[in-house]
């Protein structure tokens, strides 16, 4: 079957899935953490879309709830609280470039081609049209644990952990129209959560090390200090 | 007849392109001064520069080698044998068959390798320093482009311009990822390549970050007619590529004399299109440094390169 004789609805989820999968990159290499949160969002919406067009192509009204709380979530809540927690922390200037971009990027462009060969025959038993999809899911979750991986912002890294679910939503929902309502709910809640409790969390480590970043975490308290202040000569 | 009206257009797309060239730089400069609220200069003021160019004595500096004198000249024919591939109204004349992409690729190699050398060998500063920072650019812009070819080629299973455009118009309209894709990265390598902002400003030579004008500098009368001649007729010949390989609706498939008249008009309104593009997004960008230029044709880069991924996992496995 070629792509031609897919129906219009089928290829648009396609190219949203395409773009979502370059909108992890660009997260991936975005250093200003304000821009990472727009593009997070961007991600939302792309995923929100896809459920969406999901629902049309086949009339199921639980795709369009899911696009609904991805919206409401993932596009609106999530990144206005990260919004408010970066002006709060005085970070909205800040920028976390990676250490090595262009290995980084490299690392990124291996890990989409290992998805799709890991992919490969789970989506040949699968009759869905958009199948394919699993393979750009895959690779989104695997981009987000990268960014979390690479990143030493703690902010950076509860991005790419959201991102990571926004790779499953859209795997759940392009292969196998959606997880059951009950499911998605519960995930929801969890995410939600989760950034309330990573917010009280970003606070009390600027509270400890006056800093998010992380590398940071590993060094006894007493060094930081010496790093900070060297002692006045004699 | 049929053969002789074929042969007359093909050697007609060629001598069309490159009097259109000046218009359509002679067009982005005017859109643009209008986006900034100037009048601007007239549209044919370009020929009128090359008029005027053309009629002034060429001063070479003394410490220039024969290959100074010889450069404007490779440049020219190589860029215009470049364009004289391109399908410009019909997919189907007797010139169709050369039009390879990669040696298409091969010949604006050739062209940049001569203004290069050109630019190093007066042996100014700013000849050095545009020289230096030319290569720097198509180091990355080069093999950005080859993916975008590539990534067609997959999808179309021909390097050749004619047989793309032909593919693209033959099949069904269908919405594609990797073309998506491969049109950003080409339109930004395109801007890349032709010395537009936010890469190079062609607008002046008084700044500092210049690329191209730095190796114009040491250059006069008709050595610098046929120079700017050749970046203007680059630029047509990006934008003439991105309407043949993503936008060739309307043109001919048949040589016949009605359709490739038709083909006309509807190809310069494409061409007014992407000039109001490249003018509105001249205004809206400030010039990069030139320590971020790598950065932006890297993002070039993976563009192209999704294309292909996202050829082989979402089109190709169908």
């Amino acid at each position: 079957m070629s792509l031609a004789a897919l129906p219009l609805l089928d290829q648009a989820v396609l190219v949203l899935a395409a773009m979502a999968l370059f909108s992890a990159f660009a997260l991936l290499a975005q250093s200003r953490l304000l821009a990472a949160i727009h593009v997070f969002a961007w991600q939302g919406l792309l995923v929100a879309a896809v459920a969406a067009l999901m629902g049309a192509a086949s009339g199921d009204v639980n795709l369009y709830v899911s696009a609904a709380i991805t919206l409401a979530l993932k596009v609106l809540l999530i990144p206005w609280m990260l919004h408010r927690l970066l002006r709060r922390l005085a970070l909205e200037r800040q920028a976390d470039p990676l250490a090595h971009p262009a290995l980084t990027l490299l690392a990124a462009a291996a890990i989409v081609v290992f998805a799709d060969w890991v992919a490969a025959p789970v989506a040949q038993f699968e009759h869905s049209a958009t199948r394919n999809v699993i393979a750009i899911s895959l690779a989104v979750v695997l981009l987000g644990l990268l960014m979390m991986v690479v990143r030493r912002q703690a902010l950076a890294q509860v991005l790419g952990f959201m991102a990571m679910e926004n790779g499953l939503l859209l795997a759940a929902v392009a292969s196998t129209h959606g997880m059951p309502l009950v499911v998605e709910l519960g995930v929801a809640f969890d995410v939600l959560v989760a950034m309330v409790l990573f917010g009280v969390f970003f606070l009390q480590i600027k509270d400890s090390i006056d800093s998010l970043d992380v590398d940071r975490l590993s060094q006894l308290s007493a060094s930081i200090e010496q790093d900070e202040e060297p002692e006045p000569r004699p | 007849m049929d053969r002789f009206l074929s042969l007359a257009a093909a050697l007609l797309q060629p001598l069309l392109l490159l009097a259109a060239a000046p218009l359509l730089a002679g067009l982005v400069r005017r859109i643009k001064a209008r986006l900034q609220n100037r009048r601007g200069a007239p549209l044919l003021t370009p020929y009128r520069d090359l008029r005027k160019l053309f009629g002034k004595e060429a001063v070479v500096a003394r410490t220039a080698s024969p290959l100074f004198r010889a450069a404007p000249y490779v440049v020219f024919a190589a860029t215009l044998l470049a364009a004289a591939a391109l399908p410009v109204f019909s997919t189907v004349l007797p010139g169709a068959r050369i039009a390879d992409a990669i040696a298409l690729i091969g010949l604006l190699g050739l062209a940049r390798f001569m203004l290069v050398l050109a630019g190093l060998d007066a042996g100014t500063p700013f000849g050095g320093m545009g020289a230096a920072r030319e290569m720097l650019v198509t180091s990355f812009a080069e093999p950005a482009l080859l993916l975008v070819i590539f990534t067609l080629a997959m999808t179309t299973h021909t390097t050749n311009l004619a047989g793309m455009a032909d593919a693209t118009l033959g099949g069904t309209t269908v919405l594609r990822p990797s073309y998506l894709f491969a049109l950003a990265a080409l339109l930004m390598v395109g801007v890349a390549e032709c010395g537009r902002i936010p890469v190079d400003n062609p607008a002046t030579h008084l700044e500092l970050t210049m690329i191209h004008e730095g190796m114009l500098l040491e250059y006069s009368g008709r050595h610098l007619a046929l120079m700017d001649w050749a970046a203007q007729l680059k630029l047509l010949l990006f934008a003439m590529l991105t309407v043949d390989l993503f936008l060739p609706w309307g043109l001919a498939t048949r040589a016949d004399p009605l359709a490739l008249l038709l083909a006309l008009p509807l190809l310069a309104l494409k061409l007014a299109l992407l000039a109001a593009l490249l003018a509105v997004s001249e205004t809206v960008l400030a010039k990069m440094r030139v320590f971020r230029v790598p950065g932006y044709l890297t993002l070039a880069f993976l563009l192209a390169l999704l294309g292909l991924l996202s050829h082989v996992i979402l089109e190709a496995a169908l």
